[in-house]
């Protein structure tokens, strides 16, 4: 019966997909040069099967990757006022946000979410460097605002995947502010004592590190991924010097104490899933696909007692 | 003798042939010229009236940045009393671009920090020109903290071309000084009140100057990028700084317009380094005024009202 699907049906698709898409058959390493045939590249998460070096992945497979069975929600992100400032360089601002949604398919630089990680419910956004260099404008505060207040609704934990360049230059002074507005953000989840866990990706540098990307609980890094402040060229050309091998990467920066732990992409979901089960003080996570145990005896609460049928539904339990 | 900016060469002139024909009378005492040096004077006057009314954003920033302007130090000498210096991080260092301490303002004891530049070469390399280190982000920390257990009102004085980007900087974690420098201004149970008497430098001043009321000097500027920056990686040319400063709508009038300065304070003609008194006088009343807003309020109340300022920015554009 297997074999159906384990050899028939790939043998087909590559047929199919040869003629389709040829270029995108194989992706080179641009680490260690290797040509990696696409499917398996995609299965193993865009780290190369050979040197496990860390390419860029799309804030959707991210979360397809993350999230039990692929499945998640979007969650709504309050419209921001496009163009704020009337912001022209070369090019209009207007223009650079139309060719960012045609060559990403998405509408901004990050996508907010729910769903249940090892049976957890929580709340993940993820941040997209294609999308005009995952630029923090008033969008992606809007973003992070509306992810938090739903996990600070819900009582679940907020993951935050970023990869930056840092701050909207064409949002001029309102993306700056969007450093206090995120960090108000964080005080929210802080504050309804629920975890913030910080994943940083290649690359994330500027006002974002500067902001939410530096003030999770939990702090870890995707290998080899570039986390700075400053650019290393413009520190080059303040200090006079050339920066050391490794020098604002993520092994560097553990090193220095500015991390928890480095985790390789494919390890990701299982240690999210063991961290935040136990900063929920939940059981450890069930490995294997076993049917969904029995709610966990809770402390018992006299009005769910006195009205079961309010106590049933899950959602309204954890909104009290 | 004056220091002039490119702008002022017309001015420069008039006024320098206005001296040279004083320092002549006074070798020849046959000659009178003080009628026709009284004449210059008065067209030097109107001249300068003319330029500093219509400075371009970039003309602006270059008036912002100064050498003569008057310095968080010179504020700090005048405006207060008993100013007691408080020293060092507990951590690593003393930073000199960041100082502050206890002092008195109007008899009031509160807490204030600014960023210093330094006025000549000597002073400007030990304030290493304004760009703080972590440690200096990390002593502001312990400042604020001081003063919100004391219940002491902070005021801060900003003028940074932004955080120092240098390597040990970037090993001791500039992004995270900044990060947690801002969520302790938006912790604070006291007033926190910020004037950019200067040079906003992007995530460099955010980390001081996210406060209850943001006072700006007329021709002060607040920005998520330098114009030379924005021009290099916009418009790949650092000559189109005049450009960039426009696009990026960062004087002190644009922000207020745009609901992130709260009150522009007045400068004499010709800006605050032609008259540094009346600039440190004209702050000092403005200091006054904001900080009686916020006398007898509760904790909660300061704080909440911080969160709101800063969750609403931008909900509207210059458009609207
Ligand atoms: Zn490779």
């Amino acid at each position: 019966m297997n074999w159906i699907s384990n050899y028939v049906r790939p043998k087909i698709n590559s047929l199919f997909s040869r003629r389709e898409v040829p270029e995108n058959l194989w992706t080179k390493c641009p680490e260690c040069g290797t040509m990696l045939f696409h499917r398996e590249l995609k299965d193993n998460l865009n780290v190369c099967m050979n040197c496990d070096h860390h390419m860029p992945i799309s804030p959707r497979d991210r979360l397809a990757a993350l999230f039990d069975g692929g499945v998640f929600s979007e969650i709504d992100v309050p419209e921001a006022p496009s163009d704020p400032l009337g912001f022209r360089d070369q090019k209009k601002y207007p223009d650079r946000m139309k060719e960012a949604r045609r060559k990403t398919g998405e509408k901004e630089a990050m996508l907010v979410a729910e769903g249940e990680i090892g049976r957890t419910p929580i709340v993940a956004a993820a941040q997209d460097f294609r999308f005009m260099g995952g630029s923090m404008g008033m969008y992606v505060g809007n973003a992070i605002l509306a992810g938090v207040e739903r996990a600070v609704k819900g009582r679940c934990p907020f993951i935050l995947f970023s990869a930056a360049g840092g701050a909207r230059m064409q949002e001029g002074i309102l993306s700056l502010m969007q450093m206090p507005r995120t960090t108000v953000a964080v005080q929210m989840l802080k504050e309804a004592r629920l975890p913030y866990i910080v994943v940083l990706t290649h690359p994330t540098t500027g006002g974002v590190t500067a902001s939410y990307a530096m003030l999770g609980d939990v702090q870890i890094a995707e290998p080899n991924a570039l986390i700075g402040f400053a650019g290393s060229r413009v520190i080059e050309q303040t200090i006079g010097e050339k920066l050391p091998e490794g020098f604002q990467r993520s092994e560097y920066l553990l090193d220095h104490g500015m991390l928890d732990r480095v985790t390789h992409r494919g390890h990701l979901r299982d240690e999210l899933i063991t961290i935040t089960r136990m900063l929920m003080r939940e059981s450890p996570p069930i490995k294997g696909d076993l049917p969904r145990p029995e709610a966990v005896d809770e402390t018992p609460d006299p009005e769910a007692t006195a009205n079961p049928d309010e106590a049933a539904t899950s959602e309204k339990a954890a909104g009290k | 003798m004056n220091n002039y900016l490119d702008f002022e060469r017309p001015l420069a002139e008039i006024e320098g042939k206005a001296e040279e024909l004083r320092a002549l009378a006074r070798q020849n005492e046959e000659m009178d010229v003080e009628k026709e040096a009284a004449a210059l004077d008065a067209k030097a006057e109107a001249l300068l009236a003319e330029l500093y009314e219509n400075l371009t954003p970039w003309r602006k920033c270059q008036v912002a940045r100064h050498p003569d302007r008057p310095h968080a130090r010179d504020y700090i000498e005048t405006l207060f009393n008993e100013y007691t210096p408080l020293a060092g991080d507990r951590n690593f260092a003393d930073d000199h671009a960041v100082m502050g301490g206890l002092a008195r303002f109007n008899d009031h004891p509160v807490v204030v920090i600014g960023l210093e530049k330094g006025h000549d070469t000597k002073s400007r390399i030990e304030r290493n020109f304004g760009m703080a280190r972590p440690e200096g982000y990390r002593k502001a920390i312990r400042l604020m903290d001081l003063a919100d257990r004391f219940s002491l009102p902070v005021i801060t004085l900003v003028d940074t071309p932004g955080a120092y980007p240098g390597k040990g900087a970037e090993e001791r974690g500039q992004s995270e000084a900044i990060a947690r420098s801002t969520e302790k201004c938006l912790r604070l149970g006291v007033p926190l009140i910020s004037v950019i008497i200067g040079e906003g430098g992007s995530g460099g001043a955010v980390a001081l100057a996210t406060a209850n009321k943001l006072i700006m000097l007329e021709h002060s500027i607040y920005s998520v990028i330098s114009p030379e920056g924005c021009a290099s990686i916009l418009w790949k040319d650092a000559e189109k700084m005049r450009e960039a400063a426009e696009a990026l709508k960062l004087t002190a009038q644009d922000l207020h317009r745009l609901g992130v300065a709260d009150v522009v304070v007045k400068e004499p003609v010709g800006g605050a380094q032609r008259d540094r008194k009346a600039t440190i006088e004209a702050v000092g009343r403005a200091l006054e005024s904001a900080l009686r807003e916020f006398r007898r309020k509760k904790p909660e109340t300061i704080l909440k009202h911080r969160r709101r300022k800063y969750l609403e920015i931008g909900s509207k554009g210059l458009a609207a």
